[in-house]
Formats: C-alpha cells, structure tokens, sequence
C-alpha cells in the first residue's frame, strides 16, 4: 500500500526555537493516526505543514503523492481541515457556512446530509455566532467534510469539550474512518490518542519520541498489568498461576495480587476466576497507559 | 474562479446583515441630503454654476460612500476576518486569494451604487436634483475612483497589526477627508487656506471625478483626477499584494 501522507526530515524553526526538528513518518489509507504531546511540542505545525499552510525550512512532504505547497490547491481539492484556531463570520448561518465553503470544491456534498450527519439539521439557520462551542466545533468538522476528503486533518478536535462530547467526537472521527477517509489528528489528551488512534506518535521537543500502536508503545515500557480481588471468607484462593499471562500471584489474607502481561491480562484472569466459580469482591485493576509511556520517555509527566 | 458568485453573495448578505456597514452605505448619506436639502434646498446659486446646493451634492455624497467604504469598510473588515481566523479558513479550501479579493470588490461596489441610488432617489423625489452627465461616464468614475479608495483600504489592512488599529487608520485618514474634500460639503463654502490642503487629500479628486462626470464635463478636463486616482491604485494596489497577510 502507498502511503498517503509521508514526512521526511521535516524542520521548521520560528527565531532560534525549532518547532519541529527532523520529523520523518509515514501514514497508511484508512489509518487514524494521531500525534501526542504536551503543548508547544510542534504538533500544530507540524500538521500546518502537512496541510499546505505552512512551508517547512525543509525537509519532504507528500499528501497523496503531491506537494503541498507547489500543488495547494490540488490537494486541498482532496483533504479535510479542522484548524485549532478560526472562525466563521459572526452573522453567517451555519447552512450558509456548508453551502459556500462546498461551492470552492469540485465536488460537495449537500448542507442538509452534512448537517444532519453532525445533529445540527435544526441549527440550519442560526448564526455562527447564536451556536454552542460544541454545536460550533461540530458546523467545523462538517466544514472539513463538505469535499468528501481522502484524508481528514484535526487539529485538538475536542479541546475545551466535555467528557461526553469528546466520546461522541470519537464515534465521529472513527465513523469518518469507517466511510474510507485517513484520518490524521493531534492531541493532547493522552486517553484520546490510546482509544482513538491505530498508530500514535508521541512528539516532544520537536521531535517523535515514539510511533507504535498504543498497544505496542505500552508493551514497549515493559510494566505489567496488576490485578487485585479479595475472596471471601472461608473461600480458597483459586490457583492462577497456570493462566496465560500470569506471572505472579501474591496472597495477603483475603486479598490476592495477581501480576502478568498481554493486552487480554484481565479478561484472561477474570475469565479463569468465573471457571472456577471463586466468588470475588473490590476487583481493582492496574494498567500502564500512554502517560506512563511519555513519562518513561521524557522524564515528565504530562499534564492536561 | 470557483465560488467566487457563491462568495459575493455572501458577502452581500453580510454586508447587509452588519447594522453598522449598512448604516454608513446606505442611510447616512440620506441622512445628509435630508439634512442639508432641508437646510440649503436646491435654489440655484452663483456660487456652484448656477446649480443647486443638492445638485452638486449628488456626486460630492457617491464620492462620501466611496471613501466610506473603501476607508473604512475594507480594512475594518479584512483585518477582522484575519484577526478572528477568517481568512485563515478561507485559505484551507481551493480557493484563490483573487477569487476573494473580487467577490469583496465586487460586493463593496454593489453597496456602492445601492448607496448611490438611495441618495439620488431622495435627491430627485426631493429636490428635483438635475442629471447632466452620462450613466457611463459616472459609472466608469465610481469604478475608478472606488477602486483607488479600496486600494487604499487593503494597504491599510495589510499593514496594520489588529482590527482596532485598521479601524483607527482608517477613521482618522477618513474623517478628515470627509470635511475637507468636497464630500461631505462643498468645498466652495470652504475657506482658501482650507482649499489649498484639499489639493492633498485623494478623496478630493474623486469628488471633482465625480462632479465633472455628473456635469457632463468632457474627460480630457480630468487628465488630472484619473492620473492621480489611477496612480494612488497602481502604488497602494501593488503594496497591499505585497504585504497581504492571511494570519
């Protein structure tokens, strides 16, 4: 498969700092691939140079095998962007919005399918200015849609939304996937890339710290899951040391400690409990996530 | 140039959706000609050629609206809609700059002689103002001198930082000028030493333009006007290009 979007030795340096400083990766059709990092890590320039609004000092880009800056308006004939910082005149009605903005394309899809597909079929003729941040940063992503794009590009998609729109973001970025689009996004929430992303590139300083899978970048860090349960009185402790993945079983009276690796660890380890009809109580579990990676990385945690 | 009847639309609609554009285009110059028409009335007077003070106020206000919109307008708008990430927004589609650049000369032209209209209309019912020139030749300097105007206004907009400082750029190059051009009174009831700074302002010559066109005026006594409006289009026109920000 050809990559449709490629990196090679991108830099980009603003005075002395170095925004971005030798960026190089690939994405693959149909991959949701997300860039993490904490702020004024050289995610949005980075993904700005990618769109074509930004020209790195060098390096090489490719969208869809084209240049964006000597083919801009070949490939933002085919990309979406959702930038992190913009907006609409305060008096433009959000059907107005789609209807214009699908007028700059070749081909576009009709306001009212966008703005149904998004919930804002009864927002038609509000104001930009009348929406709520939620309703605004969905007319947004219906924007960045109105052209059918091969690839999708979010800039901090659900920053300053509540933990509940940001779920029904998610269900709306993997459902942009699962109608044949790339999907690439920056992030700084590192749940976000973990539950979302099939590839994750942790930037810092400028430059990828690490590309995997969550998966993978979480098997990388060599931590082990932790279960814990209590058994009730007078109940035995089942023996787990032959389940796939256990490596260690620790007892304290009626509390037991069972420590292993693998990403089904836990359903493994209460599959096993259920087999064997052990009653247990308080189940608590203990998973390494993409904070632990990036603090195993740089030394720093990362803060919302 | 796709979207660019998709854009002006738009932008019309806009246009006339802002209370404070739409105000200054299309209701305050009627305010003036109410105001000074019931003033001054139309009696002939020596002093304008035997015309009427609102005879020759028709040209002096489409000369009003095209510094109003071309001063104040242009850069209030375009450096707002840079500041708020408008434009930045713009420029992640397909779309060409020109494209928006002509649907927004287009739309100020459109307010322009909307404007126009709404004064000569008052003027006629009122006052029975009097037409001599030719419908082209008044067209052809309205072009002229609005495009000067909105060149002006891009080159503010392209070199100041925020919206607020476009906006006071813009106010203090033009309210001046409405007083001391010709536009907002003639400026016969000026004294000499005030005349003479006239001969300084731009929108000077796009009221004596105007006012030779209305009157029938053959071009060739306008040498002067064009050269000058056309020269201040060429320099502002092609430094607004050179210094145009989208962010």
């Amino acid at each position: 498969m050809t990559a449709v979007i490629e990196v090679a030795d991108l830099i980009k340096t603003y005075g002395t700092t170095r925004a971005v400083d030798g960026v190089s990766f690939d994405v693959q059709p149909g991959e949701i691939f997300g860039m993490v990092g904490p702020n004024g890590a050289g995610k949005t320039t980075t993904i700005e140079c990618l769109e074509g609004l930004r020209r790195g000092d060098s390096g090489r880009v490719r969208i869809l095998g084209l240049d964006p800056i000597a083919q801009r308006e070949a490939v933002a004939e085919r990309i979406g962007i959702q930038l992190q910082e913009s907006s609409l005149p305060a008096r433009l009605k959000a059907g107005e919005a789609l209807a214009l903005f699908g007028a700059f394309y070749h081909q576009a899809l009709p306001p009212a399918e966008l703005l149904e597909r998004l919930g804002l079929s009864e927002k038609s003729g509000a104001a930009v200015a009348k929406l709520s941040g939620g309703q605004r940063q969905r007319l947004f992503i219906a924007l960045a849609l109105v052209n059918r794009p091969e690839i999708v590009f979010f800039d901090e998609l659900t920053t300053g939304l509540d933990p509940q729109a940001r779920r029904a973001m998610w269900d709306l970025v993997r459902e942009i996937r699962s109608q044949g689009a790339t999907v690439f996004l920056t992030t700084h929430y590192m749940e976000e890339a973990e539950r979302l992303c099939d590839r994750v590139a942790i930037l810092d300083h400028g430059q990828i710290v690490a590309l995997d899978t969550p998966d993978g970048l979480i098997r990388s860090l060599g931590v082990e899951n932790r279960l814990t349960f209590t058994v009730p009185d007078g109940r035995s402790v089942p023996d787990l040391a032959g389940v796939a993945g256990v490596e260690r079983v620790e007892v304290n009276g009626e509390r037991v400690l069972v420590s292993g690796r693998g990403r089904r660890f836990t359903s493994t380890v209460v599959g096993a409990l259920e087999e064997a009809e052990v009653p247990f109580l308080d189940l608590r579990t203990e998973q390494p996530n993409l904070e632990d990676v990036f603090l195993a990385l740089t030394g720093r945690q990362m803060r919302e | 140039m796709r979207g660019w009847k998709a854009l002006t639309l738009t932008t019309l609609r806009l246009y006339l959706r802002e209370p404070i554009g739409a105000f200054f285009t299309l209701a305050f110059p009627a305010m003036l000609v109410l105001l000074f028409g019931a003033i001054y009335g139309n009696e002939p007077v020596p002093m304008f050629g035997g015309r009427g003070t609102m005879d020759i106020s028709m040209p002096a206000y489409t000369a009003l609206i095209l510094g109003t919109v071309g001063l104040l307008s242009v850069p209030i708008t375009t450096a707002g809609y840079r500041e708020q990430g408008i434009l930045r927004r713009f420029r992640s589609t397909p779309m060409r700059p020109l494209t928006y650049i002509a649907a927004d000369v287009v739309t100020n032209l459109i307010m322009t002689l909307l404007g126009m209209a709404v004064v000569v209309l008052l003027g006629w019912l009122l006052f029975r103002v009097r037409f001599e020139g030719s419908l082209p030749a008044v067209l052809c300097a309205v072009l002229l001198g609005g495009l000067a105007m909105s060149s002006v206004g891009y080159l503010i907009a392209s070199l100041a930082s925020t919206a607020r400082l476009a906006q006071i750029i813009g106010m203090v190059i033009f309210y001046p000028m409405m007083f001391l051009s010709g536009a907002g009174m003639p400026i016969e009831i000026l004294p000499e030493s005030i005349r003479r700074i006239s001969t300084y302002l731009p929108l000077t010559y796009v009221v004596r333009l105007l006012r030779g066109a209305w009157f029938g005026e053959p071009w060739r006594e306008h040498g002067l006007e064009v050269l000058i409006l056309a020269g201040i289009l060429l320099v502002c026109g092609a430094l607004a290009a050179r210094f145009f920000r989208w962010e």
